[in-house]
């Protein structure tokens, strides 16, 4: 599991450009499953069939694009303006390392602000150490996007930090689980999904095209264990959370008991997840054509939406046994 | 159809029976009864079969309404109040004339003015702050409540009342360029070199939240969707050249992404490409801002790969709209070379 997200985590990926982690994931599942698609928004779409004729379709959700700044104008001076890809935290940004997906590095800067000026993306550029503008263009083009260029570290002894651990934790998870998955009587179809940091957008045509009968989203949440945090009921390395609501979707509540029992069943701790925030994949599922129960496996991360977003294995490693005491019934 | 007949025209969100009318006949007389359909929303589909069949399907989509604004009452002084349709700024009606009801066959529309307190008559104060649109009036120089509610009742839909006016170099003025600009250019691009299925879509209720375009996407569900649109420039004054957006006369817009949607990485490559090879003027959308049909159509059913083509606007959403015609006609070039490069 360790090696997968490193790996995962370390490819480029903003939402709308995720076609370098499809292609990592897509040589990783190669051979695993029956078979492999993507379609117009970039979800890549993995199959695995199911053993009985009246087997489920269970589609699991787990996106591959992270936040970025996408580039909207170069300065005469050189300096590149940006305008934030999904939910980039100002505060988190400032003196930010960058990078673009053609290796051009760059630092994020905050100008000093005017009187009664707030932060905004319009008062951050992006230095990438050109004199002009013709040669920042040279470099790098107009809407292209660069992401938080931290490598992904060890904190402790079981756990990891990068940027885009949201969500590419939860699609290391997919990975794993898909190549661990032994014959079982549903299909299951794992869907690593585009756009969803820009509203769930890729969530929902894959849902469309897969018709699935039941939907489980995978994705992090926020903890509640950290200094003056936001209370909520979640502590990183007590394992996975099953969700009951969040601000998109309300969890289909014999799916959640379903998810809570296969916990019991597999002896790995879990915890109960509600979200006075947020939404993820499962709330674009939920919708699609007549609608279908759906749920979200949670991923506790410290941190969500910065350089050093904070998981722990254990959490995704009990993710992993949950959802195959799950599929095993 | 020439633009200034179809930006003449009044087609709010919801009612856009005149401009339907023009664009049904022009795409009847192009492919036939049969290849055309008017969906539930009032969109209006025009499908062209392909000799090819390995070809993309390619969907060209243009919205028909604008914005304006709607009765609702009437004051006991037989003014009328009003609500706006679509995204209009309170600043720009003051004193503006209007059309009130749309016109027929031998019943023209009713002319009117939005009324605002005269500047001797206003305070210090009142002089620094904008009236808000519950506070503006129609006058239709009606007598009494009951003849304004006889002559404009609840419903009664008003549109900006400004001739098309060409000036300047090369610029027109008019109101409603978003998006006849876009129909316009669907209109002259019936007859475009493509082998593939090539679907034109003029949809209804953009102004309102993409509407049309969530139901015309759904029946097309196009491989590739272009959408011909109109957006804001903020090139004039002081702004600075970050915030400008884009530059009326330096060719159509090419967006990588508004709030609606991201542009498809592949398609906003290829158009930019093509425009460089054919020498057609083009510029990139320089600002993350607005949204259009591009969205609906990315994500309807299965989905499809979309981007926007925009004419860029000076006042866009206002009584005077600006455009250049060399952008309105580079906004047509591209989009055919692009066919012709597929």
């Amino acid at each position: 599991m360790e090696e997968l997200i490193r790996k995962l985590t370390a490819a480029y990926g903003p939402s709308g450009r995720e076609g370098e982690v499809a292609d990592l994931i897509e040589s990783l599942l190669k051979g695993k499953v029956d078979s492999i698609r993507r379609d117009a928004l970039g979800n890549l779409i993995c199959e695995k069939k199911g053993t009985a004729k009246d087997g489920r379709r269970i589609m699991f959700s787990a996106h591959m694009d992270q936040i970025g700044l996408i580039v909207t104008h170069a300065e005469k001076e050189g300096y590149l303006r940006v305008s934030n890809v999904g939910g980039i935290f100002i505060a988190n940004s400032r003196m930010r390392h960058v990078r673009f997906q053609n290796g051009v590095h760059g630092v994020l800067v905050e100008q000093p602000l005017k009187p009664g000026e707030t932060s905004s993306m319009r008062t951050y550029y992006i230095d990438i150490g050109a004199n002009s503008a013709d040669e920042a263009l040279r470099k790098v083009q107009l809407g292209d996007v660069a992401i938080y260029a931290e490598e992904c570290f060890t904190l402790g002894e079981r756990r990891l930090a990068a940027p885009a651990m949201d969500d590419r934790c939860a699609c290391a998870l997919l990975v794993s689980l898909m190549q661990a998955l032994p014959p079982c009587k549903d299909t299951v179809i794992a869907v690593f999904s585009t756009q969803e940091e820009v509203g769930c957008r890729g969530g929902k045509t894959a849902a469309y095209s897969v018709e699935p009968d039941v939907g489980i989203a995978l994705d992090v949440t926020l903890c509640g264990d950290q200094p003056e945090d936001r209370k909520l009921a979640i502590n990183l390395g007590e394992g996975p959370a099953v969700k009951i609501m969040d601000m998109l979707s309300i969890s289909n509540p014999e799916l959640v008991q379903a998810l809570l029992a296969a916990a019991k069943r597999a002896k790995i701790p879990c915890q109960r997840e509600v979200l006075p925030f947020g939404g993820t994949d499962a709330g674009a599922m939920q919708l699609t054509r007549g609608g279908m129960p759906v749920c979200t496996l949670s991923i506790p991360s410290r941190n969500v939406h910065s350089s050093c977003e904070i998981v722990d294995l254990n959490d995704l490693e009990n993710a992993q046994k949950l959802l195959l005491a799950y599929l095993k019934g | 159809m020439d633009l200034k007949t179809l930006c003449e025209a009044q087609g709010l969100s919801g009612r856009e029976e005149k401009i339907r009318r023009m664009a049904l006949d022009a795409c009847v007389k192009a492919f036939g009864q049969s290849a055309v359909t008017l969906d539930g929303l009032g969109s209006v589909i025009a499908r062209r079969k392909g000799a090819n069949s390995a070809k993309p399907t390619v969907m060209l989509a243009a919205h028909m309404d604008e914005v304006g604004l709607m009765v609702i009452s009437a004051t006991e002084e037989g003014l009328l109040r009003f609500r706006a349709i679509g995204g209009v700024d309170a600043r720009v009606l003051v004193s503006k004339r209007v059309r009130v009801g749309y016109e027929a066959e031998g019943k023209p529309s009713l002319p009117g003015v939005i009324g605002a307190l005269a500047i001797h008559l206003q305070t210090a104060e009142d002089r620094k702050t904008v009236l808000p649109i519950e506070q503006l009036y129609i006058d239709i120089g009606a007598k009494d409540k009951a003849e304004a509610e006889r002559l404009a009742p609840a419903g009664t839909l008003v549109t900006f009342d400004t001739p098309y006016t060409p000036f300047g170099d090369g610029c027109v003025l008019a109101k409603a360029f978003d998006d006849r600009v876009g129909v316009y250019n669907l209109l002259r691009l019936l007859d475009a070199p493509y082998d593939g299925d090539l679907v034109f879509a003029f949809t209804s209720q953009e102004e309102a939240g993409c509407r049309g375009a969530v139901s015309a996407g759904y029946s097309v569900q196009p491989d590739i969707a272009l959408i011909l649109e109109c957006t804001s420039a903020n090139d004039l004054g002081e702004t600075p050249e970050a915030l400008q957006v884009c530059r009326v006369g330096q060719g159509v817009c090419v967006s990588f992404m508004d709030n609606a949607s991201i542009g498809d990485a592949e398609l906003y490559r290829a158009l930019l490409a093509t425009g460089e090879a054919q020498g057609i003027p083009h510029q990139i959308k320089q600002f993350v801002s607005g949204g259009n049909d591009a969205g609906s159509i990315q994500r309807s059913g299965a989905g499809s790969r979309t981007l926007a083509l925009s004419v860029p606007c000076r006042n866009i959403h206002s009584p005077a709209c600006v455009c250049s015609v060399r952008d309105i006609d580079s906004q047509e070039a591209l989009t055919r070379a692009y066919l012709q490069s597929l």
